[in-house]
């Protein structure tokens, strides 16, 4: 075992207590194995009426060795509070870590530049290796090079991206005046270039999301588009629910229930009035407010888990009643053949009159689906928008101090009711816009949509990124979202890797990856609020 | 006699606040002079805090009326309004036992959020803000302006952008009512301002109280245990003993009462009954 390796290396009064460790963990082995080889390692199956007796030997030992890490771990770490620093020796930072993350970095940039630019790059690596290995792990490989060569490439674009951002704001710095104090010398040294690492991010993401349709030029290209619009579309809602969560700390689990209106308002005009969707894209979200004010005024005086609880019964219940007002919503089969977005009146079709036709290309499905991408992203954007010019408003700044101190806040003149109302309503409205796209994305809507998983899914988004971080959100859903694309080939293992990453995430970031907390209004210079001195808000 | 030309500004009668069997503060009647520092004072449990939160709406009282009279001549009924219009219309502002700051805002930004009346009126369901104009930002940087004058006149303005939770004990509570001033309030109620303070720092706090009565004409209703801050700055002086009324007067009537000595101090019950007699009760 892994212990062998650092007993020898450690030279610490832990010396001992690794060796009991070992010898504790043997014995969990041989009581785990005597316990799984007759639970798990013989199995019975009826095969045609005779009973036939099966070994699964190697999941018992699986299961074995497991439990004997896993109690090694424990005991090391936890019951005995040995310090990883302990046993390596010498205590780690992250700066320890940052000329490796430099040198991965480096890496990836060079494989993904190689990959992205050199055409049949990535079949020449694959083949070498393979040939290296040996036939039977081509599969393998051809996997772990897609993977590794798509994060790769991932990386090289936003890179390149960020630097372009960089270089574009020190440009237009260099051509506008200066602005007093500032020194013009510093523009090129290498700090200018690397600081303010998180606003070029945003810049990076934002140049690549644009161009994004043309980077994955190809046979790929329709795939690559759909999941994109997949991950804006949960960026949308998540940033649309950090307006509810985040910023007014109320908790709500019912938060798909106003998708669903959004996206039924949409369906049910567009079907019954043949209204377009830039008509009903602003009565769906009006829709969608008037149901969370709705749902605000019963809430009002509910906190925390009551809130949860309450808010969580509303999705539900527009849910079922989605399902069974067949007349209208037409039940458990939903709405089918809903008109989906034209080009401001230009249809996506072969016709003469035809989107392709009257600009000069060749007719492509792919030409609808950029369209809907570059739609989802304007709706995302303009969310963004709104939300980030809230913050600095009155209305933001009452949401905030809602949530840090409910109150404070009504002794100072504040009206909780409209403020609370008007979280949600405006939380709801967002999700009423990303509603309606999806079902003119969809064409066809069912009950089925909206189920608690989604509202779950969202909700993650938002905690993972960080309350109240919008770019925290961006991750989040580019992770979630994305990761379970990503990781499709590795089929059920995607879950358990999904699963797994949550939890890393929050035993190492508990409060979100973006923590810290943006000022809305700086007198002399901005300083990041430290995630411990703001409140979650208790509903 | 005659009545003066302006009532005054707090007037409370027979206020009465029952939570269950048990009667929290019993038939309280005072009044509260324009300009004045009025102190409430009385040992603990005795129902300060619980009249406090009558008069700025966070208990509805049993019985009973609280008065507010604006200079201008408008009264407000307290007891029947709610609680964000006591501080947004009768322009009541209150600090905290407590201190409850927006702890992950900055400095600034709470004394912003105190002026979001001021600033919501410039901009209806923010409608000027969201779409920039020009009179929404004039209003916010006027805004700015008078959150820096408060700032400077607590000694903060360095401290403007740190998180409020960061600041040190003694600057929390002064930012909490820095922030109750920038409400711009007639009366401001400050629940034990003085509570874990330094002597130093509690004799700065007695400055800048009497600096706001004179410079802004603020009144002033206070609760405290400290005696050096009570005594010190206090024009007028009620004693509250198990909800009840003990005393009421001038600093150096109060610290003489035979009651309030009783109250505090504690006597024996002959003793009691003695000096009652004394002063025919």
């Amino acid at each position: 075992m892994t212990a062998a390796g650092e007993l020898s290396k450690a030279d610490t009064p832990s010396q001992s207590i690794l060796g009991e460790a070992v010898r504790d963990a043997i014995l969990t082995a041989l009581i785990a194995f005597a316990l799984f080889g007759s639970l798990v390692g013989f199995k019975t199956e009826s095969v045609q009426n005779v009973l036939v007796l099966t070994t699964r030997w190697g999941d018992a030992i699986a299961l074995t060795l497991a439990v004997a890490v896993g109690r090694f771990l424990l005991d090391v770490f936890v019951w005995r509070g040995l310090a990883p620093t302990d046993v390596i020796g010498k205590s780690l930072s992250f700066e320890d870590f940052k000329p490796v993350l430099k040198a991965v970095a480096a890496a990836l940039y060079i494989v993904g530049a190689a990959f992205f630019l050199l055409e049949g790059s990535r079949a020449g690596v694959e083949q070498a290796l393979s040939s290296l290995a040996g036939a039977e792990w081509r599969g393998a490989i051809r996997t772990l090079v897609s993977l590794v060569g798509l994060l790769a490439m991932g990386v090289f674009v936003l890179i390149t991206a960020m630097v372009v951002a960089r270089l574009g704001r020190l440009a237009v710095r260099a051509i506008a005046p200066a602005a007093e104090g500032e020194k013009r010398s510093a523009v090129f040294t290498w700090q200018a270039i690397t600081g303010d690492l998180m606003k070029e991010f945003a810049m990076g993401l934002l140049i690549v999301a644009i161009l994004l349709p043309i980077l994955v030029a190809g046979p790929q290209q329709r795939y690559a588009v759909d999941t994109a619009i997949q991950v804006v579309t949960y960026i949308m809602l998540g940033w649309g629910l950090n307006v509810v969560v985040g910023l007014a700390g109320l908790l709500d689990l019912g938060y798909v229930a106003f998708y669903a209106v959004g996206a039924y308002s949409y369906a049910l005009i567009a079907t019954q009035f043949g209204w377009s969707f830039w008509v009903c894209l602003p009565l769906a979200g009006i829709f969608a407010a008037l149901w969370g004010i709705l749902l605000g005024f019963p809430v009002l005086r509910l906190r925390g888990d009551y809130l949860a609880i309450v808010t969580l019964a509303f999705g539900e219940i527009i849910r079922v009643v989605l399902i069974n007002w067949y007349s209208v919503t037409g039940g458990p089969n939903g709405i089918n053949r809903i008109p989906q977005v034209n080009f401001f009146g230009i249809p996506f079709d072969r016709s003469e009159t035809g989107f392709a036709a009257l600009f000069g290309l060749e007719f492509s499905s792919v030409h609808r689906i950029i369209f809907f991408y570059y739609v989802i992203l304007a709706l995302a954007l303009f969310t963004n928008v709104v939300t980030m010019r809230l913050r600095r408003l009155p209305i933001g700044r009452a949401w905030e101090a809602m949530r840090e101190d409910e109150i404070a806040c009504r002794s100072l003149g504040i009206n909780i009711v409209t403020t609370k109302l008007s979280a949600f309503a405006i939380g709801a409205a967002f999700a009423g816009f990303a509603g309606s796209f999806f079902a003119t994305r969809q064409g066809f809507i069912s009950p089925e949509s909206f189920t608690f998983h989604e509202s779950a899914l969202v909700l993650a988004i938002v905690v993972l990124g960080g309350l109240g971080s919008q770019m925290g959100v961006v991750i989040a859903s580019i992770v979630l979202i994305g990761s379970s694309e990503f990781f499709r080939d590795l089929e059920e293992y995607r879950m358990l890797i999904f699963g797994g990453s949550m939890v890393a995430l929050m035993t190492w970031r508990p409060r979100g990856l973006i923590a810290t907390r943006t000022p809305s209004v700086i007198l002399k210079e901005s300083k990041q609020i430290a995630a411990a001195n703001v409140q979650e808000g208790r509903g | 006699m005659m009545r003066e030309a302006l009532p005054d500004i707090l007037d409370v009668q027979h206020l009465t606040m029952r939570f269950g069997g048990l009667t929290a503060v019993d038939s309280l009647s005072f009044t509260a002079r324009r300009g004045d520092i009025t102190s409430i004072i009385g040992p603990n449990g005795a129902g300060k805090t619980t009249v406090f939160n009558c008069i700025t709406g966070f208990y509805k009282p049993t019985e009973g009326m609280i008065r507010l009279n604006h200079a201008s001549g408008e009264s407000f009924l307290l007891e029947r309004m709610e609680g964000h219009q006591i501080a947004a219309k009768a322009r009541v502002a209150r600090t905290f036992q407590n201190i409850r700051l927006f702890g992950g805002m900055t400095v600034l930004e709470n004394l912003l959020v105190a002026q979001h009346r001021a600033l919501t009126g410039i901009s209806p369901l923010s409608i000027a803000g969201l779409l920039g104009l020009a009179s929404f930002k004039r209003a916010q940087a006027e805004a700015i302006d008078f959150a820096c004058y408060w700032l400077e006149r607590i000694g903060l303005i360095e401290r403007a952008d740190d998180a409020a939770a960061e600041l040190p004990y003694g600057d929390q509570r002064r930012l909490e009512i820095a922030r109750a001033m920038c409400t711009r309030p007639v009366l401001l109620c400050l629940d034990e301002p003085a509570a874990g303070l330094n002597p130093r720092e509690s004799a700065d706090l007695n400055q800048l109280l009497l600096w706001m009565k004179e410079e802004h004409g603020l009144s002033i209703l206070l609760i405290e245990h400290d005696m050096g801050v009570v005594m010190g700055i206090s024009d007028h002086i009620v004693v509250l003993d198990y909800g009840r009324k003990i005393s009421d007067g001038t600093p150096a009537f109060v610290r003489d009462d035979p009651h309030v000595i009783a109250a505090y101090l504690g006597v024996e019950d002959e003793e009691l009954a003695e000096a009652e007699a004394e002063i025919d009760l």
